[in-house]
């Protein structure tokens, strides 16, 4: 098998006395889609914050790129290639829309040092920009303002983002929370796709989505990680289906293969 | 309402206009109430990098005004009295020129800005406002308890310091230095805004998590603002000074912060002519007010007042359409 694109081993992380992570180890290989399920409160966020670099885990270690990162401050770890979309929106809301992509291109392939010329200036960063609202669907909402979007529009630019920051690993913390059938379906298709450009670790609630999308699956309870495997050991696990699954209700047991 | 572009553009030439009228009118008082306003609309434009693009509430400003008044000062006390500034290990002189003055009110308030930056920038909120107020703070007692330069009864310059080609005496030629000074502060702060500097500033302003996750580094990020910010400013301190003949440790008090952050909350924060419009208000205010009670701060706060429960886009934000919203039609 390939090398893998991402390698957590044995994170460890307390906040007193609960263990938020405790000895999570899994990986993230090339091309595909690896969910990363639990019910709340089963220290997901807390993984990906610390995957990020916006936690500080007390133990373990982050690998990126055959690259020890668990020291590396978070913006390094962005301009690798290591790309996130948030749970709730994080957008800068009074910029527009391509300006909000071009931020991540500016960081990859650029520089903030730059004090004069005109950032949005035509040239290959602003092209690249385009080219991942485009991706999304929101080339004609370009121009607009952050603030005037719908939450459906929110969340793509959300991917367009991280799509214009030439990622080499996408995070994505819920990237359906808060969509509609139609807006999830759409996400799902665009999900599948980004997957061959760089493998995506997808943190999200909607088993729908997730079934649809997951090579792998791992699921977090109370901080441990109490199973990883394909969909379907996932969907046979016992220890799964007590923590979790049990919450949804019994649905065609006998077809355990997607 | 009109245009945001026009109205900037009157807001710009008015300033000039008085000054000519003024000339022609032989009334050279007004001719240092216009230079007093593009001076405060320098420091001003200077806070508005920090504080509008940056979105860091200083209270501490009044150092970086203070430093280049006191730049100034020193620089020009040591050549009226012809005593050297440093004679070991190197000679330095002081100075009559203000090119040189400027240099080094600049790099003084760049340096003090850059050291301050670095401690102050870790907090955020109400704990970088009080944390610039208490450098502020001992900024203003160290500049009361040094005697060598004045102390507290401050530091008088006989003349004004000498530009080449000019005569800085005349008020309409140190008017012209002022304003161009602004110009180009104004031509720089508009230039920034709008370079990929300014939008990574921008952006962290406005979501930190979204500048980090693109990959950028607020922190960095900030405390380049904020030494330009004080660079700026203390170009406005240094001449301020020179428009006085006179620095003492007021310029360096925290009333003197808060008055430059008056500067751009009256004309509209992030707004690039929001401080020339509140400096032009805050002296138009004080010298109309001003001639029927020495309480004229009241109704300037009632105005202040007005302005943030109103009109968060200041007096910039009230006259004029914003740009983006007349972009969108």
């Amino acid at each position: 098998m390939a090398e893998p694109v991402l390698c957590v081993r044995d994170l460890g992380k307390s906040f007193g006395a609960l263990k938020a992570s405790d000895a999570i180890s899994l990986d993230l290989f090339p091309g595909e889609i690896h969910a990363l399920i639990g019910p709340n409160g089963a220290g997901k966020s807390t993984l990906i914050a610390q995957i990020t670099g916006r936690l500080a885990p007390d133990s373990g270690s982050i690998r990126f790129l055959g690259r020890e990162i668990t020291h590396v401050p978070a913006p390094a770890r962005a301009r690798m290639g290591l790309a996130q979309s948030f749970q709730i929106t994080a957008l800068a809301e009074e910029m527009s829309a391509l300006e909000n992509a071009l931020l991540g291109v500016i960081a990859a392939q650029s520089s903030p040092w730059r004090f004069f010329t005109p950032a949005l200036r035509p040239g290959p960063l602003r092209a690249r920009a385009e080219a991942a609202l485009a991706r999304v669907g929101l080339a004609e909402r370009a121009r607009a303002q952050v603030a005037t979007l719908s939450h459906g529009e929110r969340r793509r630019l959300e991917i367009a983002a991280a799509l214009a920051q030439s990622p080499r690993a996408f995070l994505m913390d819920e990237p359906m929370a808060g969509l509609g059938a139609d807006g999830t379906q759409a996400l799902t298709a665009l999900l599948s796709e980004l997957r061959h450009e760089a493998p995506i670790l997808l943190v999200e609630h909607d088993m729908d989505a997730v079934f649809a999308l997951a090579d792998r699956i791992s699921v977090l309870d109370y901080g441990r990680l109490i199973a990883s495997g394909t969909v379907a050991e996932i969907r046979a696990h016992p220890e799964v289906r007590r923590a979790y699954l049990g919450e949804y209700p019994e649905e065609n047991p006998g077809e355990e293969t997607p | 309402m009109i245009g945001a572009r026009s109205l900037d553009a009157i807001l710009f030439l008015a300033l000039p206009l008085v000054v000519l009228y003024a000339m022609a009118a032989d009334q050279p008082f007004t001719i240092t109430l216009a230079t007093k306003v593009a001076i405060f609309a320098l420091a001003g434009t200077g806070l508005n990098i920090a504080l509008g693009l940056g979105g860091l509430v200083s209270l501490g400003h009044a150092i970086f005004f203070g430093i280049g008044g006191y730049a100034m000062g020193i620089l020009a006390s040591h050549a009226q009295s012809y005593t050297p500034l440093l004679e070991s290990p190197f000679l330095i002189e002081g100075t009559k020129s203000m090119p040189l003055i400027w240099l080094t009110a600049m790099s003084a308030g760049a340096l003090a800005a850059l050291l301050i930056g670095a401690l102050s920038l870790r907090t955020s909120g109400v704990y970088f406002i009080m944390i610039t107020l208490a450098f502020g703070q001992m900024f203003y007692y160290f500049a009361i308890s040094w005697p060598a330069y004045g102390g507290e009864d401050g530091l008088p310059i006989y003349l004004r310091n000498s530009f080449p080609g000019l005569d800085t005496l005349d008020p309409a030629q140190f008017f012209a230095l002022a304003f161009a000074l602004l110009a180009l502060a104004l031509l720089f702060a508009a230039r920034l805004a709008h370079a990929p500097f300014g939008l990574a500033l921008s952006a962290a302003r406005q979501s930190e998590s979204r500048a980090i996750a693109a990959g950028l580094s607020p922190y960095r990020l900030r405390l380049a603002a904020f030494t330009l910010s004080g660079a700026i400013t203390a170009l406005a301190g240094a001449l301020y000074a020179d428009l006085n003949r006179f620095v003492s440790p007021a310029m360096l008090s925290w009333q003197t912060s808060g008055e430059i952050m008056i500067f751009v909350i009256l004309g509209g924060v992030g707004r690039l002519f929001g401080p020339l419009a509140g400096a032009a208000l805050y002296i138009l205010m004080e010298q109309s007010l001003g001639q029927f009670t020495e309480f004229w701060q009241i109704p300037l706060g009632l105005v202040l007042l007005a302005v943030v429960l109103f009109a968060r886009g200041g007096l910039i934000g009230l006259l004029a359409r914003s740009e983006r919203e007349g972009e969108n039609g």
